[in-house]
C-alpha cells in the first residue's frame, strides 16, 4: 500500500505546487470544451450515421460515390 | 448506367483547406515536441552523470518549454479526426478498418504512456531515483515518438496503400496484413524523415534560445553549454537526414513518381536526368507541362536527379507528360496511360455496382431457397473483375488529364525551401561550433521561424505532391469529400483560424515570457 501512498503524493503534491501549470492546465481544459463541447457537437456532426440508417452504411456510401442515372 | 459524382467543387476548396490549416496548425505544436523531448533526455543524462545542479537546473528548463509546447498541441490532431467524420465521411468510411488500428494504438500509447511519465518528469523531482527519473524523461519522448509513428502509418497508408484489401460488400478496404501497413517502406521513410527534422527544428530553437541569452550576457554558461549541445545534435540529425531525405525520394519515385515529376518540374523524363536548383516557374499559375519540355531558366546538377530516384547516375526518371502518356519502366513492364487507367477505373466502379446488384439478389435468392448458380459465376466473374482493377478504382471518376497533375509551383518551390533550409541549417551548426560570433546568434535566433517554415514546407511537398489522390490512385478528393454545403465548412474553416491563432498567440506569449525568465541558476 506504500507505493499507492507514493503515487497519491507525487500527484497531489505535483498539482498543489504547480504555478505555470496551472495555466497550461486552464488553457488544456479550455480548449478540450471549446473541441468537444462546441465543435464536436454543433459543428462536426457524422455526415454518414446523419444521412443514413444503422447497417445501411456501405449502401450509402456505395451511392454517395456512384449515383444511378 | 453509373453517372459520375457531381458535386459543389467549392465544398471540395474548402475541405481540403480546412484540413491543410488544421494540419499546419497541429505541425507547429508537433516538432518542437519531439526535438525538445530529446535535448532535455540529453541535459538530464548529464545531470545523471554529473550530478551537478547546474546540469538539473539545464534539463529542468528546457522541461518546461517541452511543457508548454506539450500543453499547447494536446488535442490538436483530433480536430483532424472529427474532419474526416464530417468534411470526408466518404473517404473516412472506406479507410475505417486501416486507420482504426494504427489510431487507437497511437491513443493508447499516448495516453498511458506520455501521460504517466510526464507527471513523473515533472513532478518527481525529489521524489523518486535520479534513474527513475532519468527513465521517465526519456520514455516521455519515447512515447511521443512513438504516437507520431502511428499517425505517420496512417498518412503512409493513403500514399501508398498497402496490407488492405477492398470488400465491395462492406464497402470498406479491409486490413490483410497489420505489419504490411505499419512497416511500409514509406511509412518507415516518412516516419526516419519526419522525426530526424523533428529534431533539427528541436535543435535550432535551442540554439536560438540560447544565442538570445548571450545576446543579452544572461546565464551565459547555461546558454554556452546548451548552444553547443544543440548544434552538435543538429548537426547530427541533419547527417542522418540528408540520408533519410535520399531514401524518401527513391521511394517516392517507385511508388509516387507524379508527385517526384512535380516537385522536380519534369516535364519530360528520361535517362540522365538533372536535379533542378532553380527554375523561373510562376508560383501562381500552374506550368504547360504539356507543350513545355522543361521549366525556364533552368539551373540543375547533372545526373543528380537520376542518382536521387534511381540510386543510378543514368537512371530513368518519367516526367509529368510519361506518366499521362504511359512509359516502360527499366525492368520492361509497361506502366499505363492516363486512358487506359481511367478505362480500367470505370470497368472496376462499374464492376462493383454489378456485384452489388448480384450479391443483393443472392440474398433475396438464399432466403428463398432458390439456387442461383447463374448469378454465383457471373458474381464470381464480376468479382475478378473488380479485383484485378481495383488499384485504378480512383481513376474511374478522372474526365481530363490536368485533373492528375497536382499543383507544380506548390511542390516545386516548398521542396527547395526544406532542402534549402536544412542545407542553411548545417551551415549555422557549423559555424557555431566552428566560431560563434554575435552576427551568428542573431542569424540563429532569425532561424526559429525558418525552421518552423522549412518543416511546414516538408508537410506541403508530401500532402501536395499526392494531389489529387486521398487514397493514391484509389480516391481522388472530389469522390473522398461528403457532399456538403460550401458554406458549412467556410464557417468551421474561420472557426479553426481563429481558435488555432488563439493557441499560438498564447503559446507564443507564455513561452517568450518563460524564456526572458530563464533557468534558475
Amino acid at each position: 500500500m506504500k507505493w499507492l501512498r507514493n503515487i497519491w503524493h507525487l500527484y497531489y503534491d505535483g498539482f498543489c505546487s504547480m504555478t505555470l501549470g496551472r495555466t497550461l492546465w486552464a488553457v488544456i481544459f479550455i480548449k478540450l470544451f471549446i473541441i468537444f463541447v462546441i465543435l464536436k457537437i454543433f459543428f462536426f456532426p457524422n455526415y454518414i450515421k446523419e444521412h443514413t440508417e444503422e447497417g445501411k452504411e456501405a449502401e450509402f456510401v456505395f451511392r454517395e460515390l456512384t449515383i444511378d442515372n | 448506367m453509373i453517372h459520375l459524382l457531381n458535386i459543389d467543387l467549392a465544398a471540395v476548396d474548402w475541405a481540403r483547406a480546412q484540413f491543410a490549416l488544421t494540419a499546419i496548425y497541429h505541425w507547429l505544436f508537433v516538432p518542437l515536441t519531439l526535438g525538445l523531448a530529446v535535448v532535455m533526455g540529453i541535459m538530464e543524462t548529464q545531470y545523471y552523470r554529473t550530478g551537478q545542479e547546474f546540469w538539473k537546473q539545464t534539463a529542468k528548463f528546457w522541461q518546461r518549454l517541452f511543457g508548454i509546447n506539450f500543453a499547447m498541441g494536446i488535442a490538436t490532431g483530433l480536430i483532424l479526426e472529427f474532419e474526416f467524420g464530417t468534411n470526408w465521411s466518404n473517404y473516412s468510411y472506406l479507410v475505417g478498418d486501416i486507420f482504426g488500428a494504427p489510431l487507437a494504438v497511437e491513443g493508447i500509447v499516448a495516453f498511458f504512456m506520455e501521460s504517466t511519465f510526464v507527471a513523473v518528469m515533472f513532478f518527481g523531482w525529489n521524489k523518486v531515483s535520479k534513474g527513475f527519473h532519468l527513465a521517465s524523461t526519456w520514455l516521455t519522448g519515447l512515447g511521443a515518438t512513438i504516437s507520431a509513428w502511428w499517425i505517420l502509418v496512417a498518412n503512409s497508408w493513403m500514399q501508398h496503400p498497402v496490407g488492405q484489401a477492398f470488400n465491395p460488400e462492406t464497402m470498406r478496404n479491409e486490413m490483410t496484413s497489420f505489419a504490411e501497413v505499419a512497416l511500409s517502406p514509406v511509412a518507415v521513410d516518412k516516419f526516419v524523415h519526419t522525426v530526424l527534422s523533428a529534431w533539427v527544428l528541436g535543435a535550432v530553437f535551442v540554439v536560438g534560445v540560447s544565442s538570445w541569452y548571450l545576446l543579452k550576457q544572461r546565464h551565459l554558461e547555461f546558454a554556452r553549454k546548451s548552444l553547443r549541445i544543440g548544434a552538435v545534435f543538429g548537426l547530427i540529425s541533419s547527417a542522418i537526414i540528408m540520408l533519410s531525405g535520399h531514401h524518401s525520394a527513391y521511394t517516392v519515385a517507385q511508388t509516387q513518381p507524379m508527385k517526384l515529376a512535380a516537385m522536380e518540374a519534369l516535364y519530360k523524363g528520361g535517362t540522365d536526368q538533372s536535379l533542378t536548383l532553380i527554375a523561373g516557374i510562376n508560383p501562381f499559375a500552374q506550368p504547360d507541362y504539356e507543350t513545355q519540355d522543361e521549366a525556364p531558366l533552368k539551373l540543375a546538377v547533372p545526373y543528380a536527379l537520376s542518382f536521387l530516384a534511381t540510386n543510378d547516375m543514368n537512371g530513368y526518371v518519367p516526367g509529368i507528360r510519361d506518366i499521362l502518356d504511359g512509359y516502360t519502366k527499366p525492368d520492361g513492364t509497361q506502366e499505363p496511360s492516363l486512358e487506359e487507367k481511367i478505362e480500367r477505373g470505370r470497368a472496376a466502379i462499374a464492376a462493383l455496382a454489378e456485384y452489388r446488384k448480384l450479391s443483393e439478389k443472392g440474398k433475396v435468392n438464399s432466403e428463398k431457397f432458390t439456387a442461383a448458380m447463374s448469378d454465383t459465376a457471373t458474381l464470381n466473374s464480376t468479382l475478378s473483375t473488380l479485383n484485378s482493377d481495383i488499384s485504378y478504382f480512383g481513376y474511374g471518376f478522372v474526365q481530363d488529364r490536368a485533373q492528375v497533375v497536382p499543383y507544380i509551383p506548390v511542390c516545386f518551390y516548398a521542396f527547395r525551401v526544406m532542402v534549402g533550409g536544412g542545407c542553411l541549417f548545417i551551415l549555422l551548426f557549423l559555424i557555431i561550433l566552428w566560431k560563434p560570433k554575435a552576427w551568428v546568434y542573431w542569424v540563429s535566433i532569425a532561424c526559429i521561424p525558418i525552421s518552423y517554415i522549412v518543416s511546414e514546407a516538408g508537410w506541403l511537398v508530401a500532402e501536395f505532391g499526392r494531389q489529387p489522390w486521398t487514397i493514391q490512385d484509389m480516391l481522388p478528393t472530389w469522390v473522398g469529400v461528403s457532399q456538403l454545403g460550401s458554406s458549412a465548412v467556410m464557417i468551421t474553416f474561420f472557426l479553426f483560424l481563429i481558435l488555432f491563432t488563439t493557441l499560438l498567440a498564447v503559446e507564443i506569449s507564455i513561452m517568450c515570457k518563460s524564456i526572458k525568465k530563464g533557468p534558475e541558476l
